[in-house]
Order: structure tokens, then C-alpha cells, then sequence
């Protein structure tokens, strides 16, 4: 048997925006397994929590040349450089972590303290503040996830890649004397629950797995790539406006068609 | 002109003050042995209340009885999660009828095996809500003993009383029985800080970026 278990993964994801409808699935299969609170009323988007978030965009144009896209936005678990991501770099408590190992962006509820620097420094408003205790509906504290930990109020909180999960498969492994996971060992809840197949999630380290290949797509692209953010959710769309929106493309900045390699 | 005047008062003073000098020493002495006796025995009594199990259970009896060690009771599912503290369904083939003489055992069946109910057990080591602790890695993946954490409770031959921290909620096992957090063995206490000490020691998933120790996503969750 081959020893490849100090191999280093990196979890990532590949959304496919041509392929998404909108329907809003992964939010709510991500809402249900992160045992993410929400209010009665959450008519204010700015204090409501989301994990995983599906924006619209339009091109802005009339009909017909009207066209629009929608973008689910999970953390985008930025490797940056050599793991100094955008909030880890700026975490005064150690609570969000980026590990070697997984290549995931860790936050630990306990750690935290709420000074929310990691939110200011996030590009991608992936990170939510608890501005209250949840409060769950009569009978629903009994429906949560027991895998995942409730936050309490003050404290910052963000997508994991459904981190329990892969601690779950590897429990799994474990048992069975393996130190390596097969690819559907491990899938986030929102990849499992997108009725179109947009989402694809594995490790970009690994040929064996579709995001491998998917990540080199030429209508590949990522979030923001000229902040240099390094992020490992990349997005795939053969809409060049969207493309361009996904990199905040301002008139006579020409950045299509250049996926600039991190430096 | 002010000269024995002065003397005077400062001898008087210096008088007086080795005087009083003996009391401030005797007072501070009561004191820090009153605040030590309050710190280190009344204290811990405020702190944990004591709660005991429902009935007794005699580990080494029990040890005696079957194959495969603490694994006979306490065993892996098949997912690779660990199933704890043995329910019912585990004991009810031998204890569907009362077995010896012990009134625990009675009170076992009575209220418990024949009603079908499961026992509330206290468990020691519960950790807190945003840890995960993976059994399988550590027995099967690290080959570790069970005691090596959880001290030679097989031996036992009753339960110890289940001590709760007031303010946390958490057992004492978790913080340790010495109130000052030192440690003679592996299994003394089960912080944080007993986890990572093995795990930096053999290098266990030394992967972050924050400290270059072990990343915070392997032991939380």
C-alpha cells in the first residue's frame, strides 16, 4: 500500500453559473446542516446571516438584450498567500485558522471575541456577525445538526466547506483502516442539494477529482482574482459580462481572458 | 528649637510602632492561612456540586465477563463513530432478570431493564459542545489505550460521584481533580491543553497557518 497520507489537500469548489437557476436549495440545505439562526423578520438582509448567499446580477441591459445571473457565494476559503488569507492574516484572537492539510478556513466560535476586523477584511461579505442568541422556533432546538456547534451572540461565523462532514468521512476511514477519502466521501450539503448539478466540490489537488479539470475550464474564473485573495472557489460561466462582473470589471480595465497565477 | 521635641515623637512613634508591628504580622499570617483554607478546600466544594449516578456499576466485574476489553461494551458503529456509554439494548441479554444480590442490580431492573427505560448516566468525560473528539482516530488510526485518557476505570469497582461545575456545566474531569491543574497522568485531566500536548508532541496535524501548531479544525467543530 502506498503511504500518500501526508499529501496535502485542497478543498475547493467549482460552480458552473450557466448551469444555477436561482432556486435558492443550497441556502437552505446550507441553512439546515449549519444550524444557521434567523429571525422572524429578516426583511433586513444586513443583519441576516448567510452562509452561503445566491446573488443576482443583470447585465443591465433593456430587453432583449436583458440578461441575468445568479451567483451563489459561499466562503471562498482564500489561500492568499500561502495561507494568509484575508481574515486569518488580521485575526487578534486565533479564531479563524487556515489549515495546510485541507486547505480549509477554520473559525472557532469559543475563540472569538466579535471585534469583526476579519469581516472588514473580507472582500467577499462572507463573514456574519450574531447580533443576537438564536432563537429557534418552538420544537426546532430538537431538528439541529448535532454535528455542528451553535453560536452565541457576538461572534463571527462562516461557511466551512461542511468541515463536520469531512471529519465524519474520516471517521469512517478510520474504522476501516483507510487515511484516504474517495471524492463523494466527502461533499459539501449545498453541492448535494443543487437540483441543477452547478456546484462541484472536491480536492483541486487531486486529478482523480472532477474539480481537477473543471478549474481549468477557459470560462473559469474566480472572485476578485486582482485582489490576489487566491481563492479556491472558482466559477464557470461562458457569459463574458458575467466574467467580467465577477472581477469587478470597470470600463477600460481590460482583465478578461487573463487568470492571472498568483504570485 | 524643634529638636527634642521632634526626638520624642519619633521615639514614640518608632515604640509604637514595633508594638503594633507583631499584630500586623500575626494578621496577615491569619489572613493568607484563612484565604489559602477558603482557596484550595472551599472553593472546589462551591465550585462542583456533587451529583450521583442512578445506580452503581462495577467495571471490574464486568471486565471479567467478557472478550474484547472495554471494546465489548463501548464499541465502534460501523460509520466509524464511537457508541459511548452502552444503552439498554447492550445489557438487557443478561439482565433481563436480576442477576446476584447487589440492590443496584434490582433497582436496574426494576426501574430500568423492565420498564424499558434508558438510564440517565452521567457521563465524566462529556466534552463541550464545540469539540469534536474522534475516538476511531485515536484507538484505531493512533492505537492508543483507552486508559491513556481515561484512566484504569475498568478496575473499578463502583462509580465515583459525578462532580458538575456550577458555572459551566461541565464535569470535573474535564479541568482535573487538582483544583491548581497539575497533573501526574496522562488521564488527570482532558483540556485543551492535554490534546494539543500530545498532538504537538507526535506532530499530529501540524497544520496551521496562525502558529504553526495544530489547526483549530481538527479537534472543533
Amino acid at each position: 500500500m502506498k503511504k500518500e497520507h501526508s499529501k496535502a489537500k485542497k478543498y475547493g469548489m467549482v460552480i458552473d453559473l450557466d448551469k444555477c437557476t436561482g432556486c435558492g436549495a443550497c441556502m437552505v440545505a446550507c441553512m439546515a446542516e449549519n444550524n444557521v439562526p434567523f429571525k422572524k423578520d429578516e426583511s433586513n438582509k444586513l443583519d441576516s446571516i448567510t452562509w452561503l448567499r445566491v446573488f443576482k446580477l443583470t447585465n443591465g441591459k433593456s430587453f432583449p438584450d436583458a440578461d441575468t445571473c445568479y451567483l451563489p457565494r459561499p466562503c471562498m476559503h482564500c489561500e492568499g498567500e500561502h495561507g494568509h488569507a484575508p481574515c486569518v492574516s488580521v485575526c487578534p484572537a486565533t479564531a479563524t485558522d487556515y489549515s495546510h492539510e485541507t486547505g480549509i478556513v477554520s473559525q472557532i466560535y469559543t475563540r472569538c471575541f466579535g471585534c469583526r476586523y476579519c469581516m472588514a477584511a473580507c472582500p467577499y461579505h462572507a463573514r456574519y456577525f450574531n447580533w443576537w442568541d438564536p432563537v429557534w422556533p418552538e420544537g426546532m432546538e430538537k431538528l439541529l445538526n448535532p454535528n455542528v456547534s451553535v453560536r452565541m451572540r457576538g461572534v463571527v461565523e462562516k461557511c466551512s466547506f461542511c468541515f463536520h462532514r469531512y471529519q465524519a468521512a474520516k471517521e469512517k476511514a478510520y474504522y476501516e483502516g483507510r487515511q484516504e477519502l474517495e471524492e463523494d466521501e466527502y461533499q459539501t450539503a449545498c453541492t448535494q442539494a443543487c437540483p441543477a448539478g452547478a456546484i462541484t466540490f472536491g480536492d483541486l489537488n487531486n486529478p482523480k477529482h472532477a474539480v481537477y479539470e473543471l478549474k481549468k475550464d477557459k470560462n473559469a474564473f474566480r472572485l476578485l482574482e486582482r485582489l490576489g485573495t487566491n481563492p479556491k472557489v472558482y466559477y464557470i460561466s461562458t457569459r463574458k459580462w458575467v466574467r467580467q462582473a465577477g472581477d469587478n470589471y470597470l470600463e477600460g480595465y481590460e482583465t478578461e481572458g487573463k487568470v492571472k497565477k498568483h504570485r | 528649637m524643634s529638636t527634642s521635641d521632634d526626638l520624642k515623637t519619633k521615639k514614640d512613634s518608632v515604640e509604637a510602632g514595633d508594638g503594633s508591628g507583631g499584630f500586623i504580622i500575626l494578621f496577615f499570617i491569619i489572613g493568607l492561612v484563612a484565604s489559602l483554607i477558603s482557596g484550595w478546600l472551599l472553593f472546589p466544594k462551591l465550585l462542583y456540586s456533587e451529583k450521583k449516578q442512578p445506580i452503581d456499576f462495577n467495571h471490574a466485574l464486568h471486565m471479567e465477563l467478557v472478550d474484547e476489553g472495554c471494546e465489548s461494551c463501548h464499541f465502534f458503529r460501523e460509520d466509524g463513530t464511537y457508541a459511548g456509554v452502552p444503552k439498554l439494548a447492550q445489557c438487557i441479554d443478561c439482565h433481563e432478570e436480576v442477576q446476584g444480590e447487589s440492590p443496584d442490580e434490582a433497582t436496574f431492573v426494576e426501574e430500568y431493564v423492565t420498564k424499558g427505560r434508558e438510564v440517565p448516566w452521567l457521563i465524566y468525560s462529556q466534552q463541550p459542545d464545540c469539540v469534536f473528539f474522534s475516538h476511531v482516530a485515536h484507538v484505531k488510526g493512533a492505537g492508543m489505550d483507552c486508559a491513556t485518557c481515561h484512566g484504569p476505570i475498568g478496575e473499578s469497582t463502583s462509580l465515583k460521584v459525578y462532580e458538575e461545575n456550577r458555572i459551566t456545566g461541565y464535569s470535573r474531569d474535564i479541568w482535573g481533580k487538582n483544583i491548581s491543574g497539575i497533573k501526574k497522568h496522562t488521564w488527570d485531566r482532558m483540556k485543551m491543553d492535554d490534546c494539543a500536548e500530545c498532538h504537538v508532541k507526535n506532530g499530529v496535524n501540524q497544520s496551521s497557518v496562525q502558529t504553526g501548531k495544530g489547526a483549530c479544525f481538527v479537534c472543533h467543530k
